[in-house]
């Protein structure tokens, strides 16, 4: 018995003791809230990958940030908003940045970290109206919101419809949760904008039956459809749409429903798919080759290495590349490597990722520059679309970098943020 | 005819080829039910890991690669670049029969005259511990699974119908999935089979005796655990015929394994201990889910009824026939 409760003692320490190490050692507490098992790890494991993947080479190649090394500790969600917010609980202290991973999650944290003064990164998706730094002091949702995306996607079907989508019937095929809501009071006031029909799908988690959604859009014949997906709901809709025979390149999911996950179970059904995106697929970047240097080749890949340069895990890379950045800045804003989560706050919002900057980061053409500043949180608002070619395997990019409808988008965030403030008594800030 | 009717038509033609998609769920929770008294909630997990082992088989993957990678630092994916279909089946078969003697091994031998909630417990856990063994076994990333079924809407319905409808309207046929035919054609021969198998074996004969009185079994010698073993290898059998139905439809992933809670308003329905309720039950509530999506779904502002209308029909039927539609009668004797 007494050899037992030694023994317990001992492990004890050393698990006190190493934990207290490691923090002392690692003084930049990236957390992870991450998805690696359940029903949407094929999804989160690859954004997970592109995330630790950067750090280990910001650590092996820069020491670190400023010297200071980052400490990333992961905790599995699951993709469920309760667990998520008790990540957050465990994590919060000392945590510079929180990226959720989900806008259930984000929903939910956004009060609590308000309150506690840690900044949230949900990076183009969350709360579209979190976009206005000048009530969400710690809330950031650059390049680009969902409400941007949902007028992106109508602008596309504008340009191919000569300007004049009057009539037309557009389907919205989402997820029916926090995530999948969030475009509807876009998408309703761009039908009233101009005179186009929409249909309203949801399909509830995890999405893996949705017959009875493709007989609705084949018996209406909507012209467009477009999706907020993620998860099998992605891999299903594709596959059904394809079933039905509906024209692919008229289908367009949100940048969460277009990685190779969501279109290679369709195999050549899924030719022309298209969706949104706010980063370059590839693997041909400065980026890819520095963390082929001094990550992947020294046998410290996170994962077994085959995500490398997918869809999700270049967008892990470009989110984790931001927080980063956003801890330079704040270095420099208050000259010091040890900076507290208020002054990375600080350095968050002073971001600016120029194409100069982007190509000093190894980023070269990877994504449209962009910038925070006090009153925006969400960036530039651009986004692209990009088409799946079944044959090659591989998301082509065909359109430029466009902007959505910013008159009715910030009108849109402007009420929402309002109401938010009158709710929760918070006074507008940067005026 | 007119298109409103034929849309109709339609709609129940889909939810009754969906039903059978739920039923080929429904009838391995049946099997084991019958037999073993145990409500086997992994049956669903079984499904996902026949149908993760059949991609593993038939891409040469290497299991637990990700795992022997970590520990040795070697780098082994695959060995080698393909398997034939038929073989690969077979060793999915094969593994799933082994499957099925460790669970009793490990777990039944166990928990023999336990209470049925602790049975059922058991099978939680199983769950849990088989979800995760195919992870580390076959790792997480979305899977194609091709067996050479075809899917797709039928040509041929859809140019057979057309001329249904009234002329000068709006019609362009009725749309069946074939995939859907396929898993209806299957799961007619496995019910087939099934029956047969009861009814004309020897094997079939002992289990029916075991599924009717455990203690009288055990009297004439006949042994429960092979019994056992038996049963819940077959039910792995069905657990892959749905795994490759489903994964053929949505690719292998692990949301495969929620496929289990459209079983339980099949079951509900249909009755937990007999095969023709499991197929019955699954065409009842795919109709049902079907018609109220397409029909009323409209009327609710949450909408997506698909998902949730099945347990709606199944609690309003437990109301009225606790058993189900071909259950047995519970008569509890004081």
């Amino acid at each position: 018995m007494r050899i037992k409760q030694l023994l317990i003692g001992i492990t004890a320490s050393v698990i006190a003791i190493s934990s207290y190490v490691e923090i002392a050692i690692a003084d930049l507490k990236f957390p992870m809230l991450v998805y690696r098992t359940g029903a949407y790890a094929p999804n989160g494991i690859p954004n997970a990958d592109g995330f630790v993947d950067y750090y280990k080479m910001i650590n092996a190649r820069d020491g670190g940030i400023g010297g200071e090394k980052i400490f990333h500790p992961e905790c599995e969600t699951g993709y469920k908003t309760q667990v998520g917010v008790e990540c957050y609980e465990k994590n919060k202290k000392d945590a510079m940045v929180f990226q959720p991973m989900s806008t259930g999650i984000t929903y939910q944290l956004i009060p609590k970290a308000t309150a506690d003064g840690v900044t949230v990164y949900s990076t183009g998706y969350g709360r579209t109206s979190a976009a206005n730094g000048k009530v969400f002091k710690w809330i950031f949702n650059a390049p680009v919101t969902y409400w941007d995306g949902a007028s992106i996607a109508v602008r596309h079907i504008l340009k191919n419809n000569f300007g004049n989508i009057k009539g037309k019937k557009i389907a919205l095929v989402y997820h029916n949760s926090a995530y999948g809501k969030e475009p509807i009071r876009t998408l309703q006031t761009l039908s009233k904008k101009h005179g186009f029909k929409l249909m309203l799908l949801p399909v509830d988690h995890p999405g893996q039956e949705q017959k009875a959604t493709w007989l609705k859009i084949r018996k209406a014949r909507p012209d467009n459809v477009l999706m907020w997906g993620w998860g099998v709901m992605n891999q299903v809709a594709v596959k059904s749409a394809a079933s039905i025979k509906f024209p692919m390149d008229k289908f367009i999911g949100i940048w969460w429903s277009g990685s190779e996950n969501d279109v290679l179970p369709a195999g050549q059904g899924a030719h022309g798919y298209k969706s949104l995106t706010f980063n370059a697929p590839g693997d041909s970047y400065q980026v890819h080759k520095d963390i082929k240097k001094y990550v992947h080749d020294k046998g410290e890949a996170s994962g077994d290495g085959s995500h490398f340069g997918t869809v999700l895990y270049n967008r892990g890379l470009f989110q984790a590349m931001v927080q980063v950045e956003a801890a330079v800045v704040a270095q420099k804003i208050h000259g010091t490597s040890k900076i507290t989560p208020a002054m990375y706050r600080d350095g968050m919002e002073a971001v600016n990722l120029s194409a100069k900057r982007m190509e000093e980061l190894g980023f070269k053409d990877f994504a449209p520059p962009f910038k925070n500043t006090c009153a925006n949180h969400g960036g530039s608002g651009l986004a692209a679309v990009q088409q799946w070619d079944a044959k090659a395997k591989k998301w082509n990019m065909i359109t430029e970098y466009m902007y959505g409808d910013s008159d009715v988008v910030q009108k849109l965030i402007a009420e929402d943020s309002s109401k938010y403030a009158a709710e929760q008594k918070i006074a507008e800030r940067c005026n | 005819m007119s298109v409103e009717l034929l849309n109709f038509i339609e709609t129940v033609l889909n939810g009754l080829m969906s039903g059978v998609m739920y039923s080929l769920v429904a009838l391995g929770f049946v099997l084991i039910f019958k037999a073993s008294g145990v409500f086997n909630f992994a049956q669903g997990v079984f499904a996902l890991f026949a149908a993760l082992t059949l991609v593993g088989y038939q891409t040469g993957q290497v299991p637990f690669a990700h795992l022997i990678n970590e520990l040795f630092g070697t780098n082994y994916h695959n060995w080698y670049a393909s398997m034939p279909n038929f073989l690969a089946i077979i060793l999915t078969m094969i593994t799933m029969i082994a499957l099925a003697w460790i669970i009793e091994r490990l777990v039944l031998k166990h928990l023999v005259n336990q209470d049925p909630i602790i049975l059922f417990m058991a099978t939680i856990g199983l769950a849990f511990a088989l979800e995760g063994v195919g992870d580390l076994m076959w790792g997480s990333d979305v899977k194609v699974l091709d067996v050479g079924i075809p899917s797709g809407g039928s040509v041929w319905l859809e140019e057979a119908t057309i001329g249904l409808a009234a002329e000068g309207s709006d019609y362009y046929g009725m749309y069946i999935d074939v995939l859907n035919v396929w898993a209806t054609v299957i799961a007619v021969i496995l019910v087939i089979t099934l029956a047969l198998f009861s009814q004309y074996t020897k094997t079939g004969r002992a289990l029916r005796a075991v599924a009717d009185d455990h203690q009288a079994a055990l009297s004439v010698g006949i042994s429960l655990r092979t019994i056992w073993i038996l049963v819940w290898a077959i039910s792995g059998f069905i657990a892959m015929v749905a795994g490759i139905m489903w994964g053929t439809e949505s690719g292998v992933q692990f949301s495969l394994s929620l496929i289990a809670l459209k079983a339980l308003p099949v079951l509900i329905l249909g009755g937990f201990t007999s095969i023709p309720g499991a197929i019955i039950g699954g065409l009842l509530i795919g109709v049902g889910e079907k018609l109220a999506e397409i029909y009323i779904g409209g009327y609710f502002e949450t909408g997506a009824l698909e998902n949730w209308f099945a347990y709606v029909m199944a609690l309003v039927f437990l109301l009225f026939r606790p058993q189900g539609l071909f259950g047995d009668k519970i008569i509890e004797r004081v």
